[in-house]
C-alpha cells in the first residue's frame, strides 16, 4: 500500500515542480529579473528554502538555483513490478514540492502584492480572510509560547470537514489542548477556515487558529514558521538541513489532518512534512503507513473519525497534552485568550469605564478562609438585561505555608490571562482598570460570574500549588463593596510599586537566573537583577524569586553576585561565574549595565533591542513591534538575527520595555540621558516613565527631545534635531572612547 | 601418458557399465539446475554433482586433524567414534597435539582466505594507483564523492587552508595520497591498519586489549604460514589469536580496501533492477560470461559489450546482440553497478558451458572449476583466462593477459573473439527457460539514503524498527555453494525462515544469487515469505526483505553496516550488543573461513551450515564458540539442519533484544509540558 503512496506523491512532487517552473517563467516574462521576492517582514528570505538548503532568495533571478535542485530531487516514477526502494525518493519528491510550494507563494506575493493581510487577523468584512506567511513579530510573539511549551506545537488542517459543525468541533478541540490550528488548502469548495467563519468561530492568530491560504502551497507557511522559530529561538544554522528537521522532530510536536480527498498534490505535501517528523491522519481511505523511523510513530494514518481525529493526532506525535478539566460550562484554555468580545457578541460587561471593575489578591491566614469556597455577593449577569452592565470586585484570598505577600501581586497578575481562558469573555486591564466583557455565547452555555471564582481557584491550585495550599474567592456586585474593595486595593498597590520602585541592586545579594528559554537557545542566560528584569519582559526579580521559590529546580535560580568587579558597568564574580557554567563555556562574563563593553547576551526572546549610533553619540532602540527601518541601519528583525545566537555582542543589548526607564538601564554607558531614537509607539507607550525617569536624571524635557520616525530613520537626520533639541547624548563623554 | 590413458578409457567403461550419477532433484532444488544435471548426463558429461556422488570427502581431513606440515607425516588423529574419555593422548610424531594440528590447519584456511581477498585488493589498488598517476586511460575515478568519504579514515586531508580560507583539495593530490596510503597497508613496517579504527570505539577497543590489531596486510598472512610451520606456534590459543589477527585484516582490511576502491573507480552500487539463473542467457544472442572475482576486468567487459561497435559486429555475425551475464562474485561486482545479471551460481558453472549457448567464458580468480576446461571441450566455448595467477593446464584454454594498461583493448580483443565464436555454435543449444527477478545494488550508502532520503536518511530508521519489534534482527546470510550438500537447499531454507521470523536478510556472494533465483530479492516477496512486521516496513521503505550487499569482499560492507546500525543508536555501543547473527549455509572455500572467523572477532555470531573442520579436536572446537565469546561477543557454531540452523541464529537474536532490553513492546512515551522542556539543548 505504501507503494500507492509512494506513486502518488513522486507524481504530485514532478506536477507540483513543473507547475512552480511554469510560473517562473511567466514571472520572468512580465517582471525584470531583479524584482525583489520576499515575504513581507521576515527575515531569513523564503525560509524553508534557506533554513535547509542555505541558499539566499532576494531577487526573481533567485528562484532558479532552488528550483533547480528540487528539480533535481525529483526520483524516477516508481515501476509497477519489482521496482526500486521508494522510501528516501518519495521523501525527495515532497520536499522537492515543498520548495516549489514556497516558490509558488513567492511568486504569488509578487504578482499581487495584497494577497495576504500581514497582520494578527483576518477583515472578514474586507473579505481577506488569509493572513499569508507570519511576519517577524507574530513570530516572536508567538515563538516564545513554543518556547515556554505553552504551545506544544501545531495541527496544519488542509481541506474542510463535512459541515462547519465538525469543522467546529476539530478545531475548538485543539484550542482546548493549547495546539496552534494552520489551515491551508480547500475541498469540495470550501475551506476548514470558511467553515469556521460560518460557524461564528473568531480565527486569526489570536485564538490560534491561523488561516494561512487557499491553496495546499500555502501550507508552506506552517513548516515556514516551524523552521524560522528553530533558527530564532534554535539556533539551528541555515544550511544544517539534519539538525533542522531533527530540531522539529524532537521540538516541534506538529502533525498534519488532512480533511477530503487526498489527490496528489496533497500527497506530496504530506510526504515532504515527514521530513520534518510531522504526521498525517487523513479523514478518507487512504493507505497507511504504520511503521516508525523517520517520524517518531506512524506516518500515515487513515480512516480517522471526525470524532477521534484530535486525540489520535496528538497521541501519533507523541504528544501528552494536559487539559485543565475546569468545571464551568465553557471551553477553557490559552488558545481562548486572544479571542475578542465585539459589539454584536456582547452580552454585559463590568468595568472599562462603565462600571468600576478592581482585582486584588490578598495573603490570609489559613484559619481565616476556606478552600474552593466562591461566593457572589450581589446580582449575577443573569440578572442583567442585555447591554447592561455591574460593577465587579474581584477579591482572592490565599493562605498557605509558603504562601509571602511578596507574591500577592505575581498570583493577582494570573487573573488576566486565566479570564481570558474562558471561552466566550474577554478580559482587559488589571487592578482597579481592569475590564470584563462577557459574550453572548458564553451566557447560553450557561456562564455566571461564579465560573471565575471556580477559575480562579482551580487554576492557582494547579499553578501555584507549592506555595498555596487554600484559596476563597469573593465576587462583589453592590456598588458599595466594590467601591470598598477599590479603596482598599488602592493603597495596596502604592505600597507593592514603591517597595518594587524603590528597591535596587545594591538593597539585594541575590539575583536570578533565568535559562527558561534554553531549551531553544542553548548558550542564553539572562541574569535578573531588581533594576534590570528580564529582556523578554516577562520576568522580573520579584517574579524570578517567586519562581525559584514555587519550583525551586526551575529555571530560575538565585546567583549569589559576589566581589563586585566593577560597579559602573555592573560586574560580579558569582554572576561570571555562573555564566560561564550555565553557557558551558561559551560567555565568560558580561556586564549589566553596559551595551558597549562586554553587554549581556541576548536570545530570540528579547522585547527591544538597543544599539549604538556613533554620530550622534547616543544609543537607540527598537522594540519587536516595529517593523520600518532604524538609524543603525538595521530592522528589528535583521538585528534580532545577528543578536539572537546567545552571544555578546559590543555595541548592542537586548532588553525589555519596562527596563528602558528602569535606574540601571545602560547605566555605564550614561543611562536612559544617551537614548536619542525610539519609535514613536514605544516612546508614547512609556512617555510617563520617560518623562519621570528623565526629571530624576535632571533632564526633565528628555522625552521630547528622542527622536522618533517621524524625525527619521538616518543617523544624519536625527543628529539635526537632537542639536536643535540640544539632546544631554551630543555633549556627553565620547561613546566609544 | 598413454597408461594414464588407459585407465582413463577403462574408468570410462565400467562406468557405462554401471553410470553412478547424481540425482538431480537430490542435487539441487533449481529447476534449472536440475534440468542442466540431466541435459549434462545425457549428453554424457560429466559434472560436479556427479564426481560428488563418486567421491567422498577424506574423514580425517574433514575432523581438521591431519598434519601434512612436515614429511614426518602425514600424521592423522581422527577422534574416536565415542569420542575420548579421560586424558587426550593422540599425538603427532612430533608430540603435536590434535588441538595444535586443528588450529594451525584451521588458520592455515584464514591465511588461504584472506589472502585471496587482499590480493585481490592489492590488484585492486594497484589499478587505483595507475589511476592516480594517470598511467590508465580506459579507468578513472568514476566517484569522487565515495573517494572524499574514505579519505579520512586514511587521515588524507580533503580541504586545503589557503590564506586562512578553506578550500577543497585538489581530487587528484587526494588520490595520489589515498592510493599510496592504501597501498602501504599491505607491506608497510611500523603501525597498525587505518581502517580498523571504522570499527566501533568498543570492538577497536577489545582488538587492542586482545593484541590482535592487525599490522599489515601481508605480514599476518606470513606470520601464519611461519607459526604453522613444523614446530613454531604449539597452542591452540596463541595460534588462533593470530589467525584471529589475519582475519580481521581481511575483513577490516584486503576485503574493506577492494571494496572502496573498486566504489571510487567504477561507482558505489545504489539500488538497480536485474534477474538471476541461467534462463538469462539468450540462444539469439552472443553469450559471454564472466566468472571469478575481480570487477577489474569484466567492467571493461561490459563497457565492450556495450559499445556500438560490438554490438553491430555481433550482429553482422548473425546475432541479435550480446547477452553478457556473470557467475559468481564477477557476477555480483557488475550486478550490483550495472544490473548485469547472474547466470550461475559456483555449482552451476558447468552447467552454463552445457546450455550450449556461451560462446566465451571469461574467468580470472577464484571459485573456478578446472573441469571447465573438460566441459567446454565438448562445446564450441572458448574458455578464456586472463590473470597471470591463474592458468590451466588443459590445452583448449586460451590465456589472454589482461593489462590495466591496455584494459579496453584487451576487453575488446575478448568480447571480438567471443562474437566471433557464436558461428561455431553446434545445434545442441539448450537454455533452461528458468529466470527470476531481482533488486541488487544495496550498499551502506544506498541503504541509508533509502531508509529516510537525502534530508534524513539514516540508520536510524532501521534501529527504530528494530526497537519496536518490527524487525527482529538482522542477519548476514552469505557464501558459497557445496556440492556436498543439496545445491541453495540451506541457503533458502534458512533464509526463508529468518525472515518469516521477522529477521531481516544481508546477503552477499553465492547466497545472494541463489536467493535472486528464488525471488527473494523482489519487493514483492515481502508479503509472500515475511512476518507481518517485516513485511510492513519493506513495504513501507519498498525494498526486498533480502538486501543484496554484493561479492565476497563486500562482506566489508556488512561490517560497515553493522557498525553504522551501532553508531545511529538505541541498539548498543558494540557490534556484539546488536541483535543480530551471520550465517554460511553451504559454504566451500578457505575464505568463508577467514569471512567466518572476522565476524567472530567482530563480535558477530557465527554459524555455518555445513561441517567445522575442527571437530576432531574438541578442546579446540569448543574454544573457538565459547572462549572467543567471552572475549569479542561473537562465536562460532555449526548447525547443518536449516531450520534448526536459522533457530539457533533466532535465539541468538533474542538474546540480544533482551540484553538490550528491547523484548517487549514498546512504550508509545507521551511527551508532557515537562519533558519537552526537559529535552537537552
Amino acid at each position: 500500500m505504501s507503494k500507492l503512496v509512494a506513486f502518488a506523491a513522486i507524481q504530485g512532487g514532478y506536477k507540483v515542480v513543473s507547475a512552480a517552473e511554469g510560473e517562473l517563467r511567466n514571472a520572468l516574462e512580465s517582471f525584470d529579473a531583479s524584482s525583489k521576492i520576499e515575504f513581507p517582514n521576515t527575515g531569513y528570505y523564503l525560509p524553508v528554502i534557506y533554513s535547509l538548503t542555505g541558499m539566499k532568495v532576494e531577487t526573481l533571478e533567485d528562484l532558479k538555483k532552488p528550483l533547480e535542485f528540487a528539480r533535481g530531487l525529483l526520483p524516477p516514477h516508481v515501476k509497477g513490478k519489482n521496482h526500486l526502494p521508494y522510501l528516501g525518493p518519495l521523501l525527495d519528491a515532497g520536499m522537492a514540492a515543498i520548495f516549489s510550494y514556497e516558490i509558488l507563494e513567492a511568486l504569488r506575493i509578487l504578482r499581487e502584492p495584497d494577497f495576504y493581510l500581514s497582520q494578527e487577523d483576518p477583515d472578514i468584512e474586507a473579505g481577506k480572510i488569509w493572513v499569508g506567511p507570519a511576519d517577524d513579530v507574530i513570530l516572536r510573539k508567538r515563538g516564545v509560547e513554543f518556547v515556554d511549551g505553552s504551545a506544544p506545537g501545531f495541527a496544519a488542517i488542509v481541506g474542510a470537514a463535512p459541515n462547519p459543525e465538525i469543522a467546529k468541533m476539530i478545531v475548538e478541540d485543539y484550542q482546548k489542548k493549547n495546539l496552534y490550528i494552520f489551515c491551508a488548502a480547500s475541498h469540495n469548495g470550501t475551506s476548514v477556515i470558511e467553515q469556521l467563519i460560518e460557524a461564528g468561530v473568531q480565527i486569526g492568530w489570536n485564538t490560534r487558529i491561523v488561516p494561512f491560504g487557499p491553496d495546499i502551497s500555502s501550507a508552506v507557511f506552517a513548516v515556514g514558521f516551524a523552521n524560522r522559530a528553530a533558527m530564532a529561538f534554535g539556533g539551528v544554522q541555515p544550511g544544517d538541513y539534519r539538525k533542522m528537521l531533527m530540531y522539529n522532530k524532537e521540538r516541534i510536536f506538529a502533525f498534519v489532518n488532512a480533511l477530503g480527498d487526498i489527490g496528489t498534490e496533497w500527497g506530496t505535501a504530506a510526504a515532504g512534512c515527514v521530513n520534518w517528523g510531522f504526521p498525517t491522519l487523513a479523514d478518507t481511505d487512504i493507505p497507511e503507513i504504520l511503521p516508525t523511523g523517520i517520524c517518531t510513530y506512524e506516518h500515515v494514518v487513515a480512516n480517522v473519525s471526525h470524532d477521534e481525529i484530535c486525540q489520535r493526532s496528538v497521541e501519533i506525535r507523541g504528544l501528552k497534552v494536559t487539559v485543565s478539566e475546569i468545571n464551568i460550562p465553557c471551553s477553557f484554555g490559552p488558545a481562548f485568550e486572544g479571542e475578542r468580545v465585539r459589539g454584536a457578541d456582547l452580552y454585559c460587561q463590568m468595568g472599562g469605564g462603565k462600571s468600576q471593575a478592581t482585582e486584588l489578591v490578598k495573603m490570609a491566614e489559613m484559619k481565616d478562609i476556606e478552600d474552593a469556597k466562591v461566593e457572589v455577593v450581589g446580582p449575577d449577569i443573569g440578572d442583567v438585561q442585555q447591554g447592561g452592565t455591574l460593577p465587579l470586585g474581584i477579591y482572592v484570598q490565599v493562605a498557605g505555608r509558603e504562601m509571602q505577600t511578596d507574591f500577592e501581586p505575581i498570583l493577582e497578575r494570573q487573573i488576566h490571562h486565566l479570564i481570558n481562558y474562558i471561552q466566550g469573555i474577554m478580559h482587559i486591564g488589571q487592578r482597579d482598570i481592569a475590564w470584563i466583557r462577557v459574550g453572548k455565547g458564553a451566557l447560553e452555555k450557561g456562564f455566571t460570574l461564579k465560573d471565575i471564582g471556580v477559575v480562579l481557584h482551580a487554576k492557582f491550585h494547579q499553578d501555584f500549588g507549592k506555595i498555596l495550599d487554600k484559596v476563597q474567592v469573593t465576587l462583589y456586585t453592590n456598588k458599595d463593596e466594590v467601591d470598598n474593595l477599590t479603596k482598599r486595593a488602592k493603597n495596596e498597590y502604592k505600597f507593592r510599586d514603591e517597595r518594587v520602585e524603590k528597591m535596587t541592586d545594591e538593597d539585594v545579594e541575590t539575583y536570578y537566573s533565568c535559562t527558561l528559554c534554553q531549551s531553544f537557545a542553548p548558550t542564553h542566560v539572562c541574569s535578573v537583577s531588581p533594576e534590570r528584569t528580564g529582556l523578554c519582559g516577562a520576568y522580573n526579580w520579584m517574579d524570578c524569586k517567586a519562581s525559584f521559590e514555587i519550583n525551586p529546580t526551575g529555571p530560575n535560580q538565585p546567583i549569589e553576585k559576589g566581589e563586585c568587579l566593577d560597579p559602573k558597568l555592573g560586574q560580579w564574580k558569582g554572576i561570571n561565574e555562573f555564566v560561564n557554567k550555565a553557557s558551558r563555556g561559551a560567555v565568560t562574563h558580561y556586564n549589566l549595565y553596559s551595551l558597549i563593553h562586554d553587554p549581556m547576551t541576548t536570545c530570540g526572546c528579547c522585547e527591544c533591542i538597543a544599539a549604538m549610533l556613533p554620530a550622534c553619540n547616543g544609543v537607540m532602540t527598537v522594540s519587536r513591534d516595529y517593523t520600518g527601518e532604524t538609524p543603525c541601519g538595521m530592522k528589528f528583525t535583521t538585528l534580532a538575527g545577528v543578536m539572537g545566537g546567545g552571544a555578546s555582542s559590543p555595541g548592542f543589548v537586548g532588553h525589555s520595555k519596562f527596563n528602558i526607564t528602569q535606574g540601571k538601564f545602560i547605566l555605564g554607558d550614561g543611562g536612559l540621558l544617551r537614548m536619542v531614537w525610539m519609535p514613536k509607539n514605544l516612546k508614547e507607550e512609556i512617555k510617563e516613565r520617560i518623562m519621570k525617569r528623565g526629571a530624576d536624571m535632571g533632564v526633565p524635557d528628555l522625552y521630547d527631545k528622542i527622536a522618533d520616525e517621524t524625525v527619521g530613520t538616518t543617523e544624519e537626520e536625527i543628529l539635526a534635531f537632537l542639536q536643535e533639541k540640544g539632546h544631554p547624548a551630543i555633549n556627553m563623554d565620547s561613546l566609544v572612547g | 601418458m598413454a597408461e594414464e590413458k588407459k585407465l582413463k578409457v577403462v574408468k570410462v567403461a565400467k562406468a557405462e557399465k554401471a553410470p553412478k550419477v547424481a540425482n538431480a532433484v537430490e542435487a539441487s532444488i533449481d529447476k534449472a539446475t536440475q534440468e542442466m544435471i540431466l541435459r549434462a548426463q545425457e549428453l554424457g558429461i560429466e559434472t560436479v554433482f556427479d564426481r560428488a556422488v563418486t567421491m567422498k570427502p577424506c574423514n580425517i581431513g574433514m575432523q581438521g586433524t591431519c598434519c601434512k606440515n612436515c614429511a614426518m607425516g602425514p600424521c592423522r588423529l581422527p577422534l574416536p567414534k565415542g569420542g575420548i574419555e579421560g586424558e587426550d593422548t593422540r599425538k603427532g610424531l612430533c608430540g603435536a597435539t590434535a588441538n595444535t594440528i586443528a588450529a594451525r590447519n584451521f588458520i592455515r584456511m584464514v591465511a588461504g582466505g584472506a589472502a585471496a581477498h587482499s590480493d585481490h585488493g592489492r590488484c585492486v589498488a594497484e589499478v587505483f594507483m595507475s589511476v592516480a598517476r594517470k598511467e590508465s586511460h580506459d579507468y578513472q575515478i568514476k566517484d569522487p564523492d565515495k573517494l572524499l568519504r574514505i579519505a579520512p579514515h586514511f587521515d588524507v586531508a580533503t580541504t586545503v587552508e589557503v590564506d586562512g580560507e578553506v578550500k577543497d583539495r585538489e581530487l587528484d593530490e587526494i588520490v595520489l595520497e589515498v592510493a599510496e596510503k592504501a597501498l602501504g597497508e599491505w607491506g608497510k613496517a611500523e603501525g597498525e591498519l587505518y581502517y580498523l579504527k571504522r570499527a566501533p570505539e568498543a570492538l577497536y577497543e577489545k582488538w587492542k586489549k586482545y593484541g590482535v590489531l592487525p599490522r599489515n596486510i601481508d605480514r599476518e598472512i606470513v606470520e601464519i604460514m611461519h607459526r604453522t610451520h613444523m614446530g613454531v606456534d604449539q597452542d591452540y590459543k596463541n595460534l588462533i589469536k593470530q589467525g584471529t589477527r589475519a582475519a580481521i585484516a581481511d575483513g577490516w582490511g584486503g576485503s574493506m580496501l577492494a571494496t572502496d576502491l573498486q566504489d571510487v573507480l567504477f561507482g558505489k552500487p545504489y539500488p538497480i533492477q536485474s534477474e538471476a539463473n541461467l534462463g538469462v542467457m539468450k540462444e539469439d544472442h552472443v553469450n559471454i560470461i564472466v566468472h571469478g572475482h575481480e570487477p577489474v576486468l569484466s567492467e571493461m567487459i561490459v563497457a565492450a559489450v556495450q559499445s556500438k561497435e560490438m554490438v553491430e559486429y555481433a550482429k553482422s555475425k548473425g546475432a541479435k546482440g550480446i547477452q553478457l551475464s556473470g557467475i559468481c562474485c564477477t557476477a555480483n561486482e557488475i550486478l550490483q553497478r550495472h544490473g548485469i545479471p547472474p547466470a550461475a551460481t559456483f555449482l552451476q558453472q558447468e552447467l552454463a558451458i552445457i546450455t550450449g549457448a556461451c560462446d566465451a567464458m571469461v574467468v580470472d580468480i577464484q571459485c573456478i572449476f578446472q573441469n571447465l576446461a573438460n566441459v567446454a571441450k565438448c562445446f564450441h566455448t572458448k574458455l578464456i583466462t586472463t590473470h597471470p595467477i591463474a592458468k590451466m593446464e588443459q590445452d583448449n584454454v586460451i590465456h589472454i593477459e589482461f593489462d590495466e594498461h591496455h584494459a579496453m583493448e584487451d576487453a575488446t580483443r575478448i568480447v571480438k573473439m567471443a562474437i566471433d565464436n557464436f558461428g561455431n555454435r553446434g545445434a545442441e543449444v539448450m537454455i533452461p527457460r528458468h529466470k527470476s527477478s531481482q533488486v541488487a545494488g544495496f550498499g551502506v550508502e544506498s541503504i541509508e539514503y533509502h531508509l529516510g532520503g537525502t534530508f534524513r536518511g539514516t540508520f536510524y530508521t532501521l534501529n527504530d524498527n528494530i526497537i519496536n519489534g518490527r524487525i527482529r534482527g538482522i542477519a548476514g546470510v552469505v557464501g558459497c555453494n557445496n556440492a556436498r550438500t543439496r545445491h541453495n537447499e540451506a541457503h533458502i531454507q534458512v533464509v526463508k525462515e529468518l525472515i518469516k521470523n521477522d529477521v531481516i536478510v544481508l546477503t552477499t556472494g553465492c547466497n545472494g544469487i541463489a536467493c535472486a533465483m528464488e525471488g527473494l530479492l523482489t519487493p514483492e516477496a515481502a508479503a509472500v515469505y515475511c512476518g507481518p512486521g517485516l513485511a510492513e516496513v519493506c513495504e513501507t521503505v519498498g525494498i526486498p526483505p533480502v538486501l543484496h550487499l554484493g561479492s565476497c569482499v563486500d562482506n566489508s560492507r556488512i561490517l560497515l553496516a553493522a557498525t553504522e546500525v551501532v553508531k545511529a543508536g538505541g541498539l548498543g555501543k558494540d557490534i556484539s550488543d546488536l541483535p543480530a547473527a551471520g550465517s554460511a549455509p553451504e559454504w566451500m572455500s578457505e575464505k568463508a573461513i577467514s569471512i567466518g572467523h572476522y565476524f567472530v572477532s567482530s563480535g558477530v555470531y557465527t554459524i555455518f551450515g555445513y561441517m567445522m573442520p575442527t571437530s576432531g579436536a574438541p578442546v579446540f572446537h569448543d574454544y573457538l564458540s565459547k572462549e572467543l565469546e567471552k572475549m569479542y561477543g561473537g562465536m562460532w557454531d555449526l548447525e547443518p539442519d536449516p531450520i534448526k540452523h536459522a533457530q539457533k541464529m533466532i535465539a541468538h537474536i533474542d538474546k540480544k533484544r533482551v540484553a538490550l532490553g528491547i523484548d517487549k513492546a514498546r512504550e508509545r512515551v507521551l511527551m508532557d509540558m515537562a519533558d519537552r522542556q526537559a529535552l537537552e539543548a
